[in-house]
């Protein structure tokens, strides 16, 4: 029967209603925009408050799914919901950045309002239900469906070159994702069940492990994104407005990572294994090269979409190290990257609401003119590096930790990336935040105002108490994952 | 010719009768209109209700099967031809068009695709098919005053004979080699899975006829030449009940007549349909025409409509039935769509009439995108689960290329659909668009309702049903 999963699912809908009524009866202007902010703005922060409840209501000894839910669908598929430790706190950082990302764009969308907040309570639904479902159809039906409003959101609201930045992101993905629909069908057809949590005691044969195994990491590759298919990420941050960014960095890209957790090493074991060298070489690739690529941009924002690359490299190299810190850390990396990288979007969002444009070389000495806004984007560059004390190095210190005991090489050479991040964003900082401030454009350039304190004070308390505090996520996550490596050791050592 | 034979062909019997007894009102009152269009209407009801409620069985010494199939493919095949007839009533009434053919038309062209559905011989084969294409050749050509409706009727007939000839080349070989037109007889003449040459010779020629009448490469060319010239409903009616005819027929008689010889016609019907999807994802990029394009949608559709097919058995052609249908919805809700815009007395045919159309008309801009997504196989749209149910059915027959190959092939067909959107939804406005017909807007917005979400809750019973139609094929 429907419970409070399917409830936090299916509430961003009730929003979208809401707004379509507003549509038909309300009068075009300024007034129904701003209802419509309302309207969104309220669903979001219930659906957050719901998705609180379903953590603190968690049972954090039970390693199995909680919270299901399961009606017969048709052709022997089911309608299957539930959470266990590794999906629940997605669907809370989900949660957690839908209404900040609907504070962010509160005075900077301007045209088409109400499609817009619509876009967002969609998508919202769609992602969580992506680390809801517990059927493969259901969980594919969501992951796809997800590429909807994400393409409008880049085409209509985003830069110039959206256009190609919309069809590029379309097509990556799913590019990706027929070829792991293909192994879905593949899997039920030789299983003859669709049930995720079914499969994943389900034993397939080592040889099909293999092509399985490189169907589903097509699409998780992609969506991660994993170097060398990480091209169309850097064009879709750069032409997403700034709440897009916001939910593409923030929880759309921690769907490959997820997948990767949920289907790869659970169902493929074997392949896994098999595979876990070339997943290392590329993450490493991802650390080293991506970092110096995000070193050459001029493009704030592209800057900080390359960083997510480099970031998401140290994901996938927790999750194949195949142990319990690697897990954890890539469980705990995914979830501080969410915050700090939203954070970081958010902070070029700041600038250029003002003035409208990315480039690094027009900005300089901003700390003259906006005292808080220099603290605040501080903070989260040095999340970025990986400062203690910060989230972002709870994650990177447990991630290379999982890597070493898998591979000494690996672990080694990801290290670099921790100086290379630094080198990046601290110059990132310096040339826009220090120095004198030579560009009279930037003359009057206010301090953040009152919406953005409130947009920030959230994610700046999550960055630094995560930071201090990671145990509050262990606990919720080390059932699972002890379970998820132990299946795994169990699978390869038989 | 006995009275239980009259009785299993009672939808027939009412299609012909209704459709003489219509032409004759019309001839006497020499023009149509919405009652005339109502009445012919519900002659397609009251057939409808027949084959539901009918009995099974073979008639005329088996030249007619009644069977869940026939009765499955019918009540599709009549319920978008009673949709065809007041979309194109309206349009043709709006462009100073009022003839009472149009609704005989439709009723002679649906009577004839019941007798498809229905062929249990090569004659009553041949004549369904006859019956039909003639019905549409003319409505094709109905707006004979334009040079491009007669052109598309003229380039209709004529490859429509063409692919005829060699339907019925096919056909006397089959009955040269294997001694007899019935199916039945013709499978059992098929010992231990070896066709003659000869027969599969035949057999050949008769696919190659038939896949002219599905549009499936390489025998399409025709079809995007008669869907830019016919008048737009009627291209609505042609992408969708004709196709779901051809296709039960041909499922019919590959699986009835040749189940035994399925290694020598898979390969042909994976090859053609693997060149369908991919002639209609490729050639469908260089199309502005929304009507060409969704020519080309079709012809690559039809290639996974042939994908479930050959997959063989009950799985196969049950998904054939669930995929047709549920394209059905999508391609008659588009046409109504496409029929229904207007500006400046002008219809709007190219991809970039359609700029901003979300801003102008954003119900029947929602409804095409809800159509283009299906149609791209995206969820959680209808067709999705109709393009779901046909690759499981190729991989668990082990076509993994094919089914590989064919879902890649609607990667590149996504292009575009997404071009479509983004013209509808990132451009501005180039002018006013007319306020469409009430009718074409209903049925936009509940095919659209269909395809999103009624589908996600009908699917179980749709699925049941086009189970017990494909059970003859177990």
């Amino acid at each position: 029967m429907p419970g409070i999963l399917s409830l936090i699912t299916y509430l961003p809908l009730a929003g979208v209603a809401a707004i379509l009524a507003l549509r038909f009866v309300g009068q075009p202007g300024e007034a129904r925009d701003t209802a419509a902010k309302w309207i969104a703005l309220a669903t979001t922060l219930v659906t957050f408050a719901l998705s609180l409840k379903l953590v603190l209501d968690f049972d954090p000894a039970n390693a199995g799914f909680q919270f299901l839910e399961e009606i017969p669908w048709f052709a022997g598929l089911h309608y299957r919901m539930g959470v266990d430790g590794i999906s629940v706190l997605f669907v809370l950082l989900t949660a957690f950045l839908l209404p900040l990302c609907v504070i962010a764009s509160w005075k900077t969308i301007e045209k088409r309002v109400l499609e817009y907040m619509i876009a967002f309570l969609v998508l919202e639904a769609l992602v969580i239900g992506v680390f809801c479902a517990l059927d493969l159809i259901l969980f594919y039906l969501f992951f796809e469906a997800g590429l909807v409003p994400m393409f409008l959101i880049i085409g209509i609201w985003g830069g110039k070159n959206r256009v190609y930045a919309a069809f590029k992101f379309f097509l990556y993905t799913l590019l990706g994702s027929v070829l792991m629909l293909a192994a879905i069908l593949a899997m039920i057809g030789i299983s003859g069940t669709s049930s995720i949590p079914e499969l994943m005691t389900y034993k397939f044969d080592e040889g099909l492990q293999t092509w399985l195994w490189l169907a589903f990491f097509a699409s998780f590759a992609v969506k991660m994104p994993m170097w060398p298919v990480h091209t169309w990420l850097p064009d879709a941050h750069v032409e997403a407005p700034t709440a897009g960014s916001v939910i593409l960095a923030g929880i759309l890209l921690k769907m490959g990572g997820y997948g990767f957790m949920r289907f790869s090493l659970p169902m493929f074991p074997n392949a896994s294994e098999l595979f876990t060298p070339l997943i290392f070489g590329m993450s490493v690739i991802a650390i080293i090269y991506t970092s110096l690529v995000a070193f050459r941009q001029t493009d704030i924002k592209k800057l900080i979409a390359y960083s997510s690359v480099a970031h998401m490299g140290f994901v996938t190299m927790g999750i194949f190290s195949g142990n319990v810190q690697g897990e954890q850390g890539a469980i705990f990396q995914m979830l501080s990257h969410g915050v700090i990288s939203g954070a970081l979007f958010l902070c070029v969002g700041v600038v250029y609401d003002r003035m409208h444009t990315r480039e690094i070389a027009f900005y300089g000495g901003l700390v003259h003119r906006m005292p808080f806004y220099a603290a605040v984007f501080m903070l989260f560059t040095m999340g970025n590096v990986g400062l203690p004390g910060t989230s972002g190095f709870v994650g990177e210190i447990l991630t290379m930790a999982g890597a070493y005991g898998a591979s000494t090489w690996t672990a080694l050479f990801a290290a670099t990336g921790v100086i290379l991040s630094a080198v990046y964003a601290l110059s990132l900082y310096r040339r826009v935040i220090f120095g004198e401030m030579t560009n009279p454009a930037l003359a009057q350039i206010t301090d953040l105002n009152w919406r953005e304190m409130v947009v920030f004070t959230p994610l700046i308390l999550s960055t630094l108490y995560l930071g201090v505090q990671p145990d509050i996520v262990f606990n919720i996550t080390g059932a699972s994952v002890d379970a998820l490596v132990g299946a795994w050791r169990a699978a390869i050592a038989g | 010719m006995t009275l239980a034979d009259l009785n299993l062909v009672r939808p027939e019997l009412i299609l012909a009768i209704g459709a003489l007894l219509m032409l004759l009102v019309g001839a006497f009152r020499g023009k149509g209109g919405p009652v005339f269009d109502g009445l012919s209407m519900l002659v397609l009801l009251i057939a409808g209700a027949a084959a539901v409620t009918g009995e099974h069985g073979r008639a005329f010494a088996g030249g007619v099967v009644v069977d869940n199939l026939s009765t499955f493919a019918k009540v599709a095949i009549y319920a978008a031809s009673a949709i065809a007839i007041p979309l194109g009533g309206v349009w043709l009434r709006k462009r100073g068009d009022d003839k009472f053919e149009f609704p005989v038309l439709i009723l002679l062209a649906a009577l004839g695709m019941g007798m498809m559905a229905s062929a249990g011989d090569l004659i009553s084969l041949y004549v369904g098919i006859e019956l039909h294409s003639l019905a549409l050749y003319v409505l094709a050509a109905f707006r004979r005053d334009d040079a491009k409706s007669s052109e598309a009727g003229l380039k209709y007939f004529v490859l429509g004979a063409l692919s005829s000839g060699l339907l019925l080349y096919g056909a006397s070989l089959i009955y040269g080699f294997a001694g007899s037109t019935h199916f039945d007889v013709i499978a059992a003449s098929i010992q231990g899975g070896q066709a003659h040459t000869g027969v599969l010779f035949g057999l050949v020629f008769l696919i190659c006829g038939l896949a002219f009448k599905v549009s499936a490469a390489p025998f399409h060319m025709w079809t995007p030449d008669v869907y830019e010239g016919a008048p737009t409903p009627v291209v609505g009616f042609f992408a969708g009940a004709p196709k779901i005819a051809a296709m039960v027929l041909l499922a019919r008689v590959l699986s009835e007549g040749f189940g035994a010889a399925i290694g020598q016609w898979q390969q042909v019907i994976v090859i053609v349909a693997l060149l369908s999807v991919f002639v209609g994802a490729f050639a469908g990029l260089a199309q502005r025409n929304l009507k060409r394009l969704w020519a080309y949608s079709s012809i690559a559709n039809i290639g996974y409509a042939l994908l479930g097919l050959a997959a063989g058995g009950e799985a196969g052609v049950q998904a054939m039935l669930l995929f047709l249908v549920l394209y059905l919805v999508d391609v008659t809700g588009f046409f109504a769509c496409l029929s229904a815009l207007q500006r400046n007395g002008k219809p709007m045919e190219t991809i970039q009439d359609m700029a901003g159309l979300f801003k102008s008309q954003p119900g029947i801009a929602l409804a095409m995108t809800a159509f283009a997504l299906s149609a791209l196989g995206l969820p959680p749209f209808s067709g999705f689960f109709a393009k779901f149910f046909v690759f499981k059915a190729a991989l668990d027959a082990g076509l993994v290329w094919p089914a590989v190959l064919g879902l890649l092939g609607s990667v590149v067909a996504a292009v575009y659909y997404l071009r479509l959107l983004k013209v509808m939804w990132f451009d501005s406005p180039t002018g006013e668009v007319e306020a469409p017909p009430v009718s074409a807007k209903t049925v936009a917005i509940v095919a659209a309702l269909f395809s999103f979400p009624v589908a996600l809750f009908a699917l179980g019973w749709l699925e049941q049903m086009a189970l017990a139609a494909a059970a003859a094929f177990g």
